[in-house]
């Protein structure tokens, strides 16, 4: 990778948001979010459906204004989207029209940058996610995961000192997924920008992140925020490892404890 | 991808030889049935008596085929160049939408060469009523096509567009438009069809010239043959302008299953 983008600071501060029904009743979908993210660090929001994880990205994304609070993006103010702010959304929202290096290259295009010396970089991000002579191919060609990969690389071509994920392996199958996670850790680790990273996966948070933040449901509020110390770049055996047991075995602690998970 | 597939008969010579090869059969069954069936050719001609006769008055066919696919065109071009906009203002305008959409839809179900006779007294016997009509025929499918192909988009993929810090016009030049121009091509397909029907009804009307007039006046004479080669004519005048339209379509729209 080229030069390493210097991450983000990210700081949520008191954040809320709900929306107005068609009735006029405010339905609360975040309550006074706190949250920290040093830059550099890769961090995950697990939670169930509901919990207001995608409004949060959706807020620090500049995609929609906050109802309270602040969202600080190295101390400033997030007003609109942020041109230091790559998103990878749960579908990989491929233009079909578009070949694959067409479909990186737009992010530079929209931000009327030279797409000519980006190419090559697309080629090179490209190498790196194992789709070496994929940049002329259409999105049609390619399969669930490569569409992925693809995105990744749209998101990655800005240099993002802050990378919003979605849950972007959500969609995908197991197998696929579990090389898109080893896939993710090393790219992030010759990158080291700042990640936030939202699934609904225990085991996916634990393993990728640095911090995982456990939030709970209507309105999502945090409960926990639990450090992972597991030394890097982790490989896939951990899953087997004591501490990694008893990191997934706190977070689902939590949920079991708010009623989100019930053993009958 | 090349895919080698086993060498089919079937597949390589029946399926692309099958219509031709109705219609010839077709076209035969009728050259023998006139005689055998002992109809004169004075009231039915045969295939090949209209071919002769096509050659023969090419010239005359000709000239009026090209006024009639200049009202077509002219019509057709009308109704692209005041469609879209509208379309696009109901797209983006909620009180336009919620005025000109339902009316535009209700016209829709009208079935517009009822208007011939009127538009020929309010606009003359001259090219006037026919290209209004062409026009009026073909702009509600060109208009109602652009709309639903701009809704056709998806509420995410303007979400990625922002989130990268694209402004509305980015947004409608790099995704709504290429979203919705397969849309569009579907509704100048079936406007073209329309147009030539709308001018031929014109003509019907009331001309001094194209295409219709000529074959309302073939058959006013019994000159069935004439009629028939007026029939074909415009039929290839038809097809032509939407072979046109399909070519324009594979230059500028790009279908999913091109990638393939």
């Amino acid at each position: 990778m080229s030069a390493a983008a210097a991450g983000v600071a990210v700081r949520l501060e008191a954040v809320s948001k709900s929306y107005e029904t068609r009735e006029g009743a405010d339905i609360p979908a975040l309550e006074r979010i706190d949250l920290d993210i040093e830059p550099g660090q890769f961090v995950a929001i697990v939670g169930p459906s509901g919990c207001g994880k995608s409004t949060a990205l959706g807020l620090i994304a500049g995609l929609m204004p906050a109802s309270g609070g602040r969202i600080l993006l190295d101390g400033e103010a997030v007003k609109k989207p942020h041109p230091r702010v790559g998103v990878v959304f749960q579908t990989d929202l491929l233009l079909y029209w578009r070949t694959v290096i067409e479909n990186i290259l737009l992010p530079i295009e929209i931000k009327g940058g030279d797409a000519r010396a980006a190419a090559a970089r697309a080629e090179a991000l490209l190498d790196q996610v194992g789709l070496t002579g994929f940049a002329r191919k259409y999105p049609t060609e390619l399969s669930g995961g490569m569409r992925q990969r693809v995105a990744i690389c749209r998101a990655l071509i800005q240099d993002p000192g802050l990378l919003l994920m979605d849950e972007p392996f959500g969609a995908l199958d197991a197998l696929t997924r579990e090389q898109m996670i080893m896939d993710l850790q090393a790219m992030w680790l010759s990158v080291r920008n700042t990640v936030l990273f939202i699934t609904h996966s225990i085991d996916e948070a634990v393993f990728l992140a640095d911090r995982v933040v456990v939030m709970s449901p209507r309105p999502g509020r945090v409960d926990l925020n639990l450090t992972i110390d597991l030394p890097r770049p982790r490989r896939w055996a951990v899953h087997g490892d004591p501490r990694f047991m008893a990191y997934c075995a706190q977070v689902r602690g939590m949920f079991e404890a708010k009623g989100v998970l019930v053993e009958r | 991808m090349p895919s080698r597939r086993k060498f089919s008969f079937s597949r390589s010579v029946l399926e692309p030889a099958a219509a031709p090869l109705l219609a010839l059969l077709i076209l035969a069954a009728w050259q023998i049935a006139v005689p055998l069936a002992g109809v004169s050719e004075f009231v039915l001609p045969t295939p090949w008596t209209i071919v002769k006769r096509i050659v023969t008055d090419w010239s005359l066919l000709a000239k009026n085929a090209w006024v009639t696919a200049l009202e077509v065109l002219f019509g057709f071009g009308i109704a692209i160049v005041t469609g879209i906009p509208t379309a696009l203002m109901i797209f983006y305008s909620r009180v336009f939408e919620r005025a000109v959409y339902p009316l535009l839809v209700a016209l829709q179900t009208v079935p517009k060469v009822v208007l011939a006779p009127l538009l020929v007294l309010y606009l003359g016997y001259d090219w006037a009523p026919k290209i209004f009509l062409a026009f009026l025929i073909s702009f509600f499918p060109i208009v109602i096509a652009t709309v639903v192909g701009l809704q056709s988009l998806e509420k995410p993929m303007i979400s990625l567009l922002r989130a990268m810090g694209a402004n509305e016009w980015q947004i409608f030049r790099k995704l709504r438009i290429p979203a919705a121009l397969p849309n569009i091509f579907g509704g100048f397909k079936v406007g073209i069809g329309l147009a030539v029907i709308g001018a031929v009804i014109g003509e019907y009307v009331a001309a001094e010239r194209g295409i219709g007039h000529l074959q309302l006046r073939a058959t006013a004479n019994f000159d069935t043959s004439l009629s028939f080669a007026a029939v074909v004519v415009i039929s290839l005048v038809g097809v032509l302008l939407f072979s046109l339209i399909s070519f324009l379509e594979r230059r500028i729209v790009f279908e999913r299953e091109r990638a393939k």
